[in-house]
């Protein structure tokens, strides 16, 4: 709000803001000046000096990545909330969030290669992709899912003041559905870290295509054998990642907490210098706020001068393409896999049960461990608060830099990768299950933590009658985000490699980093993801989704 | 004529079936009135409402604004919300704006008109507020100065002082009343729906009483005293009396219908008790406003227990009046066992759907909740169904005469009755 009469001199935080934005601007331009630019096959040096350099075009495809989720989302929830395409959306939502589009990685560089041959800019957007896939689904979902739980009241207020569909969204939709969708984009960063590791280094039939990033230098100190490197692509990631929770994430929640619907007594909401600096300065403050108020303004006029288009097509036009689309997309299917044979598919889905036990065996192991660490910690509520931030960065940090260590060690010592890959799997998605339990443990009401204690509770009884119980909800939350984690490693952490010796495991995932790297094997490659895309999504069906139906009608505090 | 529903009919659709919610609804609101609505909880009262904003359509009939059909929210009315319905992200200033900026006024206009409409209702320095850091009295003043901004012709007050402590809701309705004395409003006239009597004496020139299953306005009771009222002056005592025995009353032919037999009042057994030995207090019999303040109970949560007493034969309730029955003082009187046996005597002579429940489980043994549902739903929509289950279940397994296993989700017979639900701790 201007306020009339305010003097418009700009005060110390507003230099203070100029020069980090000239500064992230010079940096941009900077990252996308190559990514345009002809694709010259340069091979990645190990020079430490170059590493903020490699950094930058890392965090640059993070960003892009983010950018093309968000929009993504913003068209697609809405027209599966709003639409009568609804049913199908949303069901497409739920099988895309189950393929594991990793072992895609060589099949989706190739296509995008082949859309701008001869440029780099086509492996770079089948990297932006990669990270892409890892977020966008998450992201649409939860938006889709605010926009079908807008609180009545608000809705009927909208109505009643006859809010136009754009006012309808700026005012009531988009500001209700923010906060989770803020939350939604910075969990799903932690997966994005690790596919644009992945993707930086692909082989794509003969040629090996190599990023300028921090995934490429990591590929490259690995196949050197070079530790000290891979230290240096450690540290630059950790940084990397630092920056964005600093610059981005930390003050989009911070911002995003005047949104949250309800105001539940909870832990004290985060704080960021970054907002706050950005608070406190005078121009760019109400610069910017009389820039949005204009734009609004701006988009009202222009809806009230063209008449209302309304977005409604009969869905049943759509019938015809999307069941022809879908009959070719069969056919084809049948031509490439009928040749494998049904000994192929059998073995294939011997092995993807061999990558289930592992799964399933090293997730039950994990929470064996971090389940009660995570619901003990959660019981020092002061601790917690402080090692709580450190636990969402350990989920964050790509566990796939770490593999490169395991394998020297695995070598050095001598260890069968058929039993240790199922830690390689679940190095990264621990976290998520510590995290949990932790949060759960602290949401307990303090109430039932006294009665227990009133009553003398202790040992088995204790866990049993409350502290399991109590924060059932949020281990299954937990278990289910690590589990969708642990397959996607699997595709990365079956097969490892340390200077010129590769260790592998026998399972789905070496199946498809396997058939990745030969030419012309699409049909095993599609075989092997439709296979695991199976076993997750039964999975879901048949584990997750009781449990979670089991934990709302039950264990809801 | 402002406002007018004529013939307004209106059903709840679960699958195939229909249940009726309002049926033949007239009402006629004219310049220069309050009107309050009344009706007992869930009796139709808030979707007549929305009906006549605009909000809803109706199944038949019409609604007119100024002669004119109403076939969506239109300009000349405004609602205030009973749970406010403020937009937490937006300032005082903006929220009030808000129908506005809707309309296309410009910026400039805006702002001065929402400030005028701020300053109005007691607002002033509370402009650059979020709602979050207002009590709850000051939020329902920002929806107050939303719906006047837009200068409705009528106001529609859904249940606007609900959720307010008393005495904030009183200081809330007394500057209401005097900007609307002073005419300092551009709005002709109110429509409110409450369920406090109380407030609609005080407010209301006169009062429509919804009744029946379809609701139809069955009474209209005028109340012609001078504003400043005094809630003790024996003629506003007096109204409220008279209210309270058009809204007990209830027609012979809504008490035959199946139906109505297997809607099972809202009302908890503890609930009940505490109600009965209070009525026991009082000497056996009580004034229904009296008994209500003594108690402390809102009118929605009186009726149901009253409605059960009823039902069980343990109460009469005749024009604003309630008696407790010789059966009801025994049972009020009577030692913690004897009250399980008694209630449960009544509940098998008296509540069909029980003795039912108990026949079949006599020979059956176990009856999984989907085959007591179904049947429910075949007489009531879903969530009503589930409703009257919950009810049941709870009088039936208070008086050992139904056993329920949460897990299985399915009834059963206890095996001895007073003691099963001791020893599995409910």
């Amino acid at each position: 709000m201007i306020l009339p009469g305010s003097p418009l001199r700009p005060n110390r935080f507003d230099l203070l803001a100029l020069a980090l934005a000239l500064g992230f601007l010079a940096l941009l331009l900077r990252a996308s000046q190559e990514v345009s630019g002809p694709f010259q096959p340069t091979p990645i040096a190990l020079d430490p000096r170059l590493l903020p350099e490699y950094a930058l075009r890392t965090a640059f495809r993070m960003g892009l990545a983010l950018l093309l989720s968000l929009a993504f989302t913003l068209i697609y929830a809405p027209l599966a909330a709003k639409t009568r395409l609804e049913p199908f959306l949303v069901a497409l939502l739920d099988i895309l969030q189950s393929v594991p589009i990793l072992g895609f990685l060589a099949a989706t560089a190739g296509a995008f290669a082949a859309l701008f041959p001869g440029r780099a800019l086509g492996y770079e957007l089948a990297a932006v992709f990669a990270v892409f896939t890892s977020q966008a689904w998450n992201m649409a979902f939860s938006f889709y899912q605010s926009l079908k739980t807008l609180p009545q009241e608000l809705e009927e207020a909208a109505t009643l003041f006859r809010l136009s569909p754009w006012q309808r969204f700026f005012r009531l939709e988009l500001p209700f559905a923010l906060p989770g969708l803020v939350w939604n984009a910075m969990m799903s960063m932690s997966g994005g870290w690790f596919f644009v590791v992945a993707s930086e280094a692909i082989a794509v039939g003969k040629t090996q295509v190599e990023l300028p990033g921090i995934g490429a230098y990591l590929a490259t100190a690995i196949a050197r054998g070079n530790l000290g490197a891979l230290l240096e692509a450690a540290l630059a990631m950790f940084v990397v990642i630092l920056l964005y929770d600093q610059l981005l994430f930390r003050p989009l929640v911070a911002w995003s907490e005047r949104f949250k619907y309800e105001d539940r007594p909870g832990p004290q909401p985060p704080r960021s210098w970054l907002l706050d600096l950005l608070r406190r300065t005078r121009v760019l403050r109400q610069a910017s706020e009389a820039a949005s108020a204009w734009a609004l303004e701006a988009l009202w006029w222009l809806e009230g001068r063209k008449p209302r288009w309304h977005l409604s097509f009969p869905p049943k036009l759509l019938l015809l393409p999307l069941g022809l689309g879908m009959g070719a997309g069969l056919w084809s299917l049948w031509h490439l896999l009928a040749p494998l044979g049904l000994g192929e598919v059998a073995r294939v889905f011997y092995l993807g049960f061999l990558t289930f036990l592992r799964v399933m065996g090293i997730l039950l192991l994990a929470a064996l461990v971090w389940v009660p660490a995570g619901i003990l910690l959660g019981l020092r509520p002061r601790l917690a608060q402080r090692v709580q931030p450190l636990l969402q960065f350990l989920a964050a940090f790509p566990a796939n830099l770490l593999y490169p260590f395991f394998a020297f060690l695995l070598l050095r010592y001598r260890l069968s990768l058929e039993v240790f890959a199922a830690f390689l799997m679940v190095l990264g998605t621990q976290w998520y299950i510590l995290f949990n339990a932790v949060a759960g443990s602290m949401a307990l009401p303090e109430d039932l933590k006294e009665a227990a204690r009133s009553f003398g509770l202790r040992g088995v009884v204790l866990w049993r009658r409350l502290l399991l119980p109590g924060t059932f909800p949020y281990l299954v939350t937990g278990l289910l985000t690590a589990s969708g984690g642990t397959w996607n490693a699997a595709i990365v952490a079956e097969v490892v490699q340390w200077g010129s010796t590769t260790l592998e495991a026998t399972g789905l995932g070496s199946y498809l980093a396997h058939w990745a790297l030969t030419e012309g094997q699409g049909p095993h490659l599609l075989l092997g993801i439709a296979v695991m895309s199976l076993y997750v999504l039964v999975l879901n069906r048949l584990l997750w989704r009781r449990l979670y139906r089991l934990a709302e009608a039950r264990f809801r505090l | 004529m402002l406002l007018e529903a004529r013939d307004v009919a209106k059903a709840y659709r679960a699958g195939e079936q229909a249940y009726p919610v309002l049926g033949g609804v007239n009402l006629a609101l004219r310049e220069g009135e309050i009107v309050a609505l009344l009706g007992r909880s869930g009796g139709g009262k808030s979707t007549l409402l929305r009906i006549l904003a605009g909000l809803i359509p109706p199944d038949t009939g019409e609604v007119r604004f100024r002669g004119r059909k109403v076939e969506g929210p239109v300009a000349g009315m405004a609602m205030v919300f009973q749970t406010f319905a403020l937009f937490p992200w937006l300032t005082v200033l903006e929220n009030v704006a808000l129908g506005l900026e809707a309309r296309g006024v410009p910026r400039k206009e805006r702002l001065r008109k929402a400030q005028e409409a701020i300053a109005l209702i007691g607002l002033r320095g509370f402009a650059e507020a979020l709602p979050k850091e207002l009590s709850g009295g000051m939020k329902q003043r920002v929806g107050f100065a939303r719906a006047l901004v837009v200068e409705p012709e009528v106001l529609l007050l859904d249940e606007a002082f609900s959720a307010l402590d008393p005495l904030t809701a009183e200081g809330l309705r007394g500057d209401f009343l005097d900007l609307w004395q002073a005419g300092r409003l551009s709005t002709r006239a109110v429509l409110m729906v409450t369920h406090n009597i109380e407030e609609a004496v005080a407010m209301a020139d006169r009062a429509l009483i919804l009744q029946g299953s379809p609701a139809r306005i069955g009474q209209e009771i005028p109340i012609p005293l001078p504003h400043p009222r005094d809630p003790n002056d024996p003629r506003f005592r007096a109204l409220v009396d008279a209210i309270y025995e058009a809204l007990t009353l209830r027609e012979a032919v809504e008490r035959r219908l199946e139906a109505e037999l297997l809607r099972l009042p809202q009302a908890p057994v503890g609930a009940l008790l505490s109600l009965a030995e209070a009525i026991a207090r009082l000497g056996g019999q009580a004034d229904l406003p009296l008994l209500a303040q003594e108690e402390g109970l809102e009118v929605d949560d009186l009726f149901p227990l009253l409605e059960a007493l009823e039902l069980l034969g343990f109460a009469r309730v005749e024009k604003g009046d309630v008696a407790l029955t010789p059966a009801g003082l025994a049972w009020a009187e009577a030692p913690l066992e004897g009250q399980k046996v008694m209630f449960a005597e009544h509940l098998l002579r008296r509540v069909p759907l029980l003795a039912w429940l108990h026949q079949d489980l006599l020979w059956r043994k176990r009856l999984p909740e989907e085959v007591v549902l179904a049947r429910l739903e075949g007489h009531l929509p879903e969530p009503e169904a589930r409703r009257v289950f919950a009810v049941i279940r709870e009088w039936g397994r208070y008086a050992g005469l139904l056993g329920y296993d949460e897990r299985s989700r399915v009834l059963y017979l206890p095996e001895a009755p007073n003691e099963d639900e001791a020893s599995r701790g409910a």
